[in-house]
């Protein structure tokens, strides 16, 4: 059970964890920042703001597209990390090693893209990456790839190593997410919530990963040997198998914030139930087969694989509102809580996520995809969760540690204001975008009509208001865990959860 | 009402339920119950979350049906009884649309496919909403079947990006009268 301590002994990090967790933070924060500005750019472009040329503007697409599913991912690896460590034994060198090979990965990402001209965004779809029509070269396009490999492999060294340490405390996987107790039994109420969550993203995520694995090579066998052809469906599938776990995943790692600090800002135990593991162990199922609903209008796949594309993504809803949100929501309602930083985020990232399901399911019905597929409904569905839940949930937990550092308090004046630019911004950035789709402005384009360009006007002003109140975090978030005293880490065993 | 409208309208409704959910339960955030009280509502928040689920459960089985039942994706293999076929091929960065015309009325098969890299097939009405569309993928043709309801010039543009020539990648459909009216 999650503990009602604000900052519990245990939590504390020792020299080297700490360096290695706040280089992942820091460089995720700035990270998010810069690939924010490179998003406004994007939508100002659309409006028609600013005059990029359409190279770089599928340039700028593809770095935003491939950095921030890899930063997402980083980042909340740092959450899984930070709550996990406390239950099972992790290995550094692991983590630490996942952090060195996103860099490496991430500067061939950008000598791919900068330096080559890279321009067939993250999806890689086969074979546009071996025909960039004289714009960059398949050597380019193979760097690019190279640099997703480098990514994937760093997750998955995580995911080995996170995996041994929760087999040698609780035996298997399956019993690490519960599954013992399905059908009966006695819950053990000390089974750590942080310890289910994980377990699916270790089963989930290095499935996917490696899906994305075998299609990297089969495509960069293709770059050095055009003779040997894929089949583009197949490739497809692969690329949405392994993309799709990828930043799903991250809501997965993310969440774990709200089930480790939740009660501790509200004063109230929020117990592990039989709901609750049954919702991770249908999750854990639903993430690994609802791929097939980024291919609902590719009408040669088999009808079966379109229709558990729509039925799965209406069941991904059912643990959702029931169990995560429904949970947290009783774990607020009447509470003790008092509103800092950590605890507004917190709140917000919940309602984040269930809201953001809300388009999500809608375009998932293969009738509604016919005319919303690569509208702006897409990206509109994605940056509600992610903008708004799973950024908040790690934003949530970096406030949560610098204040428990001692040295920063967790609610500052400027978090006030940026807090509600955040709150406000975010929503009508996502809106812009869902409106668009509505109107059926398509989705990955450089060049606008006049008359899509109200909701990018509304997108480019709601993004701005984001990328000031990010900078604003990050800023604190930065200094906070710069400056703070490392005899004062984790505050020890602080019970007050107004912070 | 057109079907954009429609989602839209159920994504903002949606949305407002689960923000007032919340807003509702902030604002009794921050008052701690007695201890009684506390159990009294723990009690009646399991059987909240049962009919929730009931509730859940019955649109999603009702809403499955709704969707599914005529499925939305026509046959992919064997004969179809359209009038009217145009053949479309995509290729960076143009469309090759035969026939480029079209009636109104009765039912019209496009065999998508594309020559080099992915494609999207996507078909606007002169109004300028997407009515239907597919993908357009090399080694594949994919069968799209639509009934024009109103003549007039419809556009097809590209809806998956394939490189810079993307944006400007579209073609002009006419959809004109029955020639019997």
């Amino acid at each position: 059970m999650a503990s009602l301590t604000l900052y519990p002994d245990e939590e504390q990090l020792t020299g080297g964890e700490r360096v290695t967790f706040d280089l992942y933070m820091i460089t995720a924060v700035i990270l998010f920042v810069l690939l924010m500005l490179v998003g406004l750019t994007m939508r100002m472009t659309q409006a028609k703001w600013l005059p990029v040329p359409a190279g770089l503007f599928y340039e700028l697409l593809s770095l935003h597209g491939m950095g921030m599913v890899g930063t997402m991912s980083l980042a909340t690896t740092g959450v899984m990390w930070f709550f996990l460590r406390r239950y099972v034994r992790l290995h550094l060198w692991a983590f630490a090693a996942n952090y060195l090979l996103f860099l490496l990965g991430l500067l061939c990402v950008v000598l791919s893209i900068f330096a080559g001209g890279y321009g067939a965004l993250w999806t890689f779809l086969y074979p546009l990456p071996v025909r960039g029509m004289g714009l960059w070269t398949p050597d380019t396009a193979a760097l690019f790839m190279l640099g997703g490999l480098l990514i994937g492999t760093g997750s998955l060294l995580f995911y080995l190593d996170a995996a041994a340490g929760i087999i040698a405390v609780h035996g298997n996987l399956g019993r690490a997410l519960g599954l013992p107790w399905l059908l009966g039994g006695r819950i053990d109420p000390d089974h750590p919530k942080a310890v289910v969550a994980s377990t699916l993203v270790i089963i989930a995520n290095s499935l996917g990963i490696l899906a994305g694995a075998v299609v990297l090579v089969m495509s960069l066998i293709n770059v050095f040997y055009p003779q040997v052809t894929l089949d583009a469906l197949v490739a497809k599938n692969l690329i949405y198998w392994f993309g799709h776990m990828y930043i799903n995943a991250t809501i997965y790692m993310g969440v774990i914030a709200v089930y480790e600090l939740l009660p501790r800002y509200t004063g109230k135990p929020y117990p592990i139930s039989r709901p609750f593991l049954w919702s991770w162990a249908a999750s854990t199922l639903f993430v690994i087969v609802v791929f097939p609903h980024h291919l609902l209008m590719d009408f040669a796949q088999p009808r079966w694989l379109s229709t558990v594309g729509q039925v799965v993504s209406w069941s991904a809803g059912f643990p959702v509102f029931l169990v995560t949100a429904y949970g947290g929501l009783v774990n607020l309602h009447r509470s003790a809580i008092r509103w800092t930083m950590p605890s507004r985020l917190l709140v917000l990232s919940l309602f984040g996520w269930a809201a953001g399901i809300v388009p999500a399911i809608l375009d998932g019905t293969i009738r509604n995809n016919l005319v919303m597929h690569n509208t702006q409904w897409v990206p509109g569905h994605f940056h509600f969760y992610l903008l708004i839940g799973v950024l908040a949930m790690v934003l949530a937990l970096l406030f949560h540690v610098i204040g428990s550092r001692g040295q920063a308090a967790p609610d500052s004046r400027a978090d006030r204001l940026g807090f509600p630019v955040y709150l406000v911004g975010g929503l009508a950035f996502a809106l812009a975008f869902l409106g668009g789709g509505r109107a059926s402005v398509p989705r990955r384009m450089a060049e606008h009509l006049e008359e899509w360009t109200f909701t990018d006007k509304i997108g480019s002003i709601a993004a701005l208001l984001v990328v000031l109140a990010m900078v604003s975090f990050a800023i604190r978030i930065t200094v906070g865990l710069w400056r703070a005293s490392p005899s004062r880490d984790a505050g020890a065993g602080t019970t007050d959860a107004a912070g | 009402m057109i079907l954009q409208d429609v989602v839209w309208t159920l994504a903002l409704v949606g949305i407002g339920l689960v923000a007032l959910v919340f807003a509702a339960v902030v604002l009794q955030a921050g008052r701690p119950a007695e201890e009684a009280a506390a159990r009294r509502f723990a009690a009646r928040a399991r059987r909240l979350q049962a009919g929730l689920f009931a509730v859940l459960l019955a649109g999603f089985v009702a809403g499955s049906w709704a969707t599914l039942h005529r499925f939305p994706i026509p046959p992919q293999h064997g004969t179809v009884a359209a009038r009217q076929v145009v053949e479309a091929i995509g290729r960076q960065w143009s469309w090759q649309i035969t026939p480029a015309t079209v009636e109104s009325g009765s039912v019209v098969e496009f065999r998508v496919t594309a020559a080099d890299v992915n494609h999207g097939f996507a078909l606007y009405a002169p109004g300028g909403r997407i009515v239907t569309q597919t993908q357009a993928m090399p080694g594949y043709t994919n069968r799209l079947l639509h009934t024009f309801d109103e003549p007039g010039t419809y556009t097809i543009q590209c809806l998956e990006y394939c490189g810079i020539g993307h944006g400007p990648m579209k073609a002009t459909l006419q959809v004109v009268a029955p020639a019997s009216e």
